[in-house]
Formats: C-alpha cells, sequence, structure tokens
C-alpha cells in the first residue's frame, strides 16, 4: 500500500520511528506521516498477535495505537507530529503495574 | 393474525435472570417459551460487573448468604458444562475476593460483620481478615491508605456478556426465543396462562415472571408483588493493561483481554441510564485510592445500567397463592445466582413448588411498608 502526497507549501518535520528518521509535513498525524512513510504495521494485538493499521483516521477505532514520546497506547491519528518526536510501535498492553 | 403458541413454560424476560431459569426449565425436559423485549429494555444484564460475589451479602438475612453460597458452590461446574454445551467460555475464574478496608473502624465492622455471618450462615462462611502488610506480595502497588482487606475464597468472576451468549447458544432450537416480544399481560386461562405480548399469544402451563424493572407491572396480574426500583450503575473500562493483576475486588476487577473494569457507583435517580463525568469522576477516584498506578491507565469506555432493586435490596421469588403456576423472580445479581437459578430455581418451578429456604423472598414481605 502506498500513499502519494499532494503538493503544500508545509513546512518539513523530522521524528523518529523505531529509532529512524522518517520526514513529515507540519500539521501531519503522527499516523498520516507512518502511511505516507509507507509503514505497514503500527501495532500488534495484545491477545491474538495481529498487525494493525489505522482505519478510521477519526479518533474512533484505536488501531492506529503508537508509543509516543514514551508513552504507550496513544492514537496516532489525534496527534500532531513534532520535530524531535520519538515513536515507537505499540507490540504489547500498557504496562502498569497494580 | 396473532398466532398462539403453546408451552409448559413460559419465561417472560431474556436477560441473565430469565434466560437462566429457561435454561433450567429446558434441561428439565419442559418445552419452553422466552419472551424478550428487545433493545427498548432497560437491559441490566448488558451492564452488569461480572461478579460472582457471596462475600458480605446476607448478613441479617443467612437465607441469602446461603442461596449465595450455593450458586458460588455451582458455578465451577456449571461454566464447565456451558462450555461443553455451546463452546462459549464465559471467562469464569474463581481466585476469590478483597474488599479493601480504609480505616481501623471500617476493619473491625467489616470483621465483625463476616464472623457474625460465619456463625449465623449454615454450612459456614469462609473469610479472612487480612492487614496490609498481608497484602503487598498480591498488590505491590497498594494505596497507602489502604491498611487490610477482608478476603473470601468463594468471590470469582466471570464475563457477563459471554454467559447471556452462552445461554441463549445452547437454548438454540430448544427453547422457542421470542424476541420484539415485550408482554403487554399475563391473564389466567383455567390452570394455565395466555401471555400477550404484540402479535404472539403464548399459551403455557407455567409463567416466570422474569422480567426485571418490568415485573412491577406484570406480578399484581397474577395475584404477585414486586416492588422493585431502579439502581443506577456506571462502570468504566481501561485499555488493557499488563502484566495481569493480581487479585479481584468488589470494585476493580481485569478481564480475561487485559482491560480493568472499575465500578460500584450507586445513585437513586429514576429511570434514566446516561454515563456522566461527575460519577465516573467519584468512580476512579476511589480505585485510584486503592490502586494508584491506575492513575496511568486510559479509559476506553463508559456506561451506566439499572438494577433492579427491592426496597431491602435482597431478591424476591414467589409463587403465586392465587394463581398456583406463576412464578415472580427479581433480583440484582444475575451472574452470582445464574447457577443457582438454572440448577436449583429452575427445578423448584418445574417442580411446582419452591423450598422453604426461599420464604423470606416472598414479594408480599413488604405489604405492611406499602399500606
Amino acid at each position: 500500500m502506498s500513499f502519494t502526497r499532494t503538493p503544500t507549501a508545509a513546512r518539513s518535520v523530522q521524528f523518529s520511528f523505531d529509532g529512524m528518521p522518517v520526514q513529515a509535513r507540519e500539521g501531519d498525524s503522527v499516523a498520516a506521516a507512518l502511511l505516507a512513510a509507507g509503514i505497514d504495521r503500527f501495532r500488534t494485538t495484545p491477545k491474538q498477535g495481529k498487525p494493525r493499521l489505522p482505519y478510521c483516521m477519526m479518533g474512533i477505532c484505536f488501531d492506529c495505537l503508537l508509543e509516543i514520546d514514551g508513552e504507550a497506547n496513544r492514537q496516532g491519528c489525534m496527534v500532531e507530529v513534532r520535530d524531535g518526536m520519538q515513536v515507537r510501535r505499540q507490540d504489547q498492553s500498557r504496562e502498569v503495574r497494580l | 393474525m396473532t398466532v398462539t403458541i403453546k408451552v409448559d413454560a413460559a419465561v417472560v424476560g431474556g436477560g441473565l435472570v430469565g434466560s437462566a431459569v429457561a435454561f433450567g426449565l429446558m434441561e428439565r425436559g419442559l418445552s419452553v417459551a422466552l419472551l424478550d423485549e428487545g433493545d427498548v429494555a432497560f437491559r441490566a444484564s448488558r451492564g452488569n460487573f461480572g461478579l460472582v460475589w457471596v462475600q458480605g451479602k446476607g448478613d441479617g438475612r443467612w437465607q441469602y448468604a446461603h442461596w449465595s453460597r450455593r450458586s458460588a458452590d455451582m458455578w465451577p461446574g456449571f461454566a464447565e458444562d456451558l462450555k461443553a454445551a455451546c463452546g462459549v467460555d464465559v471467562e469464569y475464574d474463581k481466585p476469590g475476593g478483597y474488599y479493601f478496608t480504609m480505616s481501623e473502624d471500617e476493619h473491625r465492622t467489616r470483621g465483625e460483620s463476616l464472623e457474625r455471618m460465619r456463625r449465623e450462615v449454615p454450612g459456614g462462611y469462609d473469610f479472612e481478615m487480612l492487614r496490609r502488610n498481608q497484602l503487598l506480595n498480591i498488590f505491590p502497588g497498594l494505596g497507602e491508605e489502604v491498611i487490610g482487606a477482608s478476603w473470601c475464597p468463594h468471590d470469582g468472576h466471570a464475563n457477563p456478556l459471554s454467559l447471556l451468549r452462552a445461554f441463549h447458544a445452547t437454548m438454540k432450537g430448544r427453547v422457542r426465543h421470542l424476541t420484539g416480544a415485550g408482554a403487554s399481560s399475563v391473564t389466567p386461562e383455567g390452570s394455565a396462562f395466555r401471555i400477550e405480548a404484540g402479535s404472539t399469544s403464548v399459551l403455557a402451563g407455567k409463567v416466570v415472571l422474569a422480567a426485571g424493572l418490568g415485573n412491577r407491572d406484570l406480578a399484581p396480574m397474577v395475584g404477585l408483588r414486586a416492588e422493585v426500583k431502579p439502581l443506577k450503575g456506571q462502570i468504566l473500562v481501561t485499555e488493557r493493561l499488563a502484566p495481569k493483576f493480581g487479585g479481584l475486588t468488589l470494585n476493580v476487577r481485569q478481564t480475561g483481554d487485559g482491560t480493568v473494569m472499575i465500578g460500584d457507583s450507586h445513585e437513586d435517580v429514576g429511570f434514566q441510564t446516561e454515563a456522566n463525568v461527575g460519577i465516573g469522576r467519584n468512580i476512579a477516584a476511589r480505585a485510584i485510592r486503592q490502586f494508584p498506578a491506575l492513575a496511568q491507565a486510559g479509559l476506553v469506555r463508559q456506561w451506566a445500567a439499572l438494577r433492579i432493586m427491592a426496597p431491602d435490596g435482597y431478591p424476591i421469588y414467589e409463587q403465586s397463592a392465587t394463581h398456583p403456576g406463576a412464578f415472580v423472580v427479581n433480583c440484582h445479581s444475575g451472574v452470582t445466582l445464574a447457577a443457582a437459578h438454572a440448577r436449583s430455581l429452575a427445578v423448584q418451578i418445574a417442580a411446582g413448588q419452591l423450598e422453604p429456604l426461599l420464604d423470606p423472598f416472598h414479594g408480599a414481605r413488604f405489604e405492611d411498608k406499602i399500606a
């Protein structure tokens, strides 16, 4: 699956995904930036380990969950990308020791 | 055109209570019709927290404690039978339940109540009072304010939606499950009963009213009383969390999938089921006092539902004196009591006589207060 960007005058932004540098545009959501960069798996489901990509891109489906700047289970489609942001795949449930 | 369905027994109400009784009557070989109102109903069974809880229930009414314990004792085998019958795993687990105490006074009062029940309930009542330092192995992140807990080995939990699904899957093709069939009237006809539900008319040798709050209007039609009122409860659900949480508590439990359910609110606000932020905040604040790390968890769902409460909080079980064969069943613990309803109450209904243990739960017990 690949996406072609429409031309805009937006400033370029750089962030990292699992430690690799990714170019995005100012105003992108993290999810949109990762899709545009060709990332094919955002997370795996905690119970069955199945791969997932964003589905709704509007905050409803929770399939775009990512670890963003150290915080687990953030919705990638609802967070605007920023320079220097550190994003990681969400490969298990959030760890909370009760 | 009205179609008449003739059966040995009609159960009015397709939630957990009605489904358990219909399931049990089916197991006894009766032909059964289950009348289910549909999505317009308040559907307490869809909002249930999922506890199979014995601890602390029935101080002052040992019959209720005994009945709850009987159901909890039947639950392990019952869950296995359901899985064998329909393949649905109801996620039943019996790790024992903790009830946290937040002050010395509360700790002592709790211990005295459970000790009284241990003395008064036939067949006994197992529990332990634990101090904070005994809890830290199981709950390493326990809130500072928790001074101890009562623990009861009879407590467990299950997935209430899977339980309802399991009942309906097992009854499929064996019980006449009538959907969109809200009962508007129950009329004695000879020694039988005619139940009108939209375009359907059911003629049944026995009728069991298990319509939750709907029983208020239906019960008087066959000489019974069901003075039940709604008591709203709200539930919060977190995202899935790891690692698995050490134990089961009255107001915080982790499901098989890793989400944490947080509940135990009580609002006397009539027939409305809106979830709201104010109560959600109270529910969360109490849970965070017990488990401070929960403050890091994201919430993904909140809902509200209506418990079905008699004035004294106990169930209602009665066979009509004026119209034998008509029974009323109400309770607010449809999961805890599911096994007893299916495997004991239904057997008694099939036999036409409720056991003396259930005498204190007649619907007429409030008449003095009402008159």
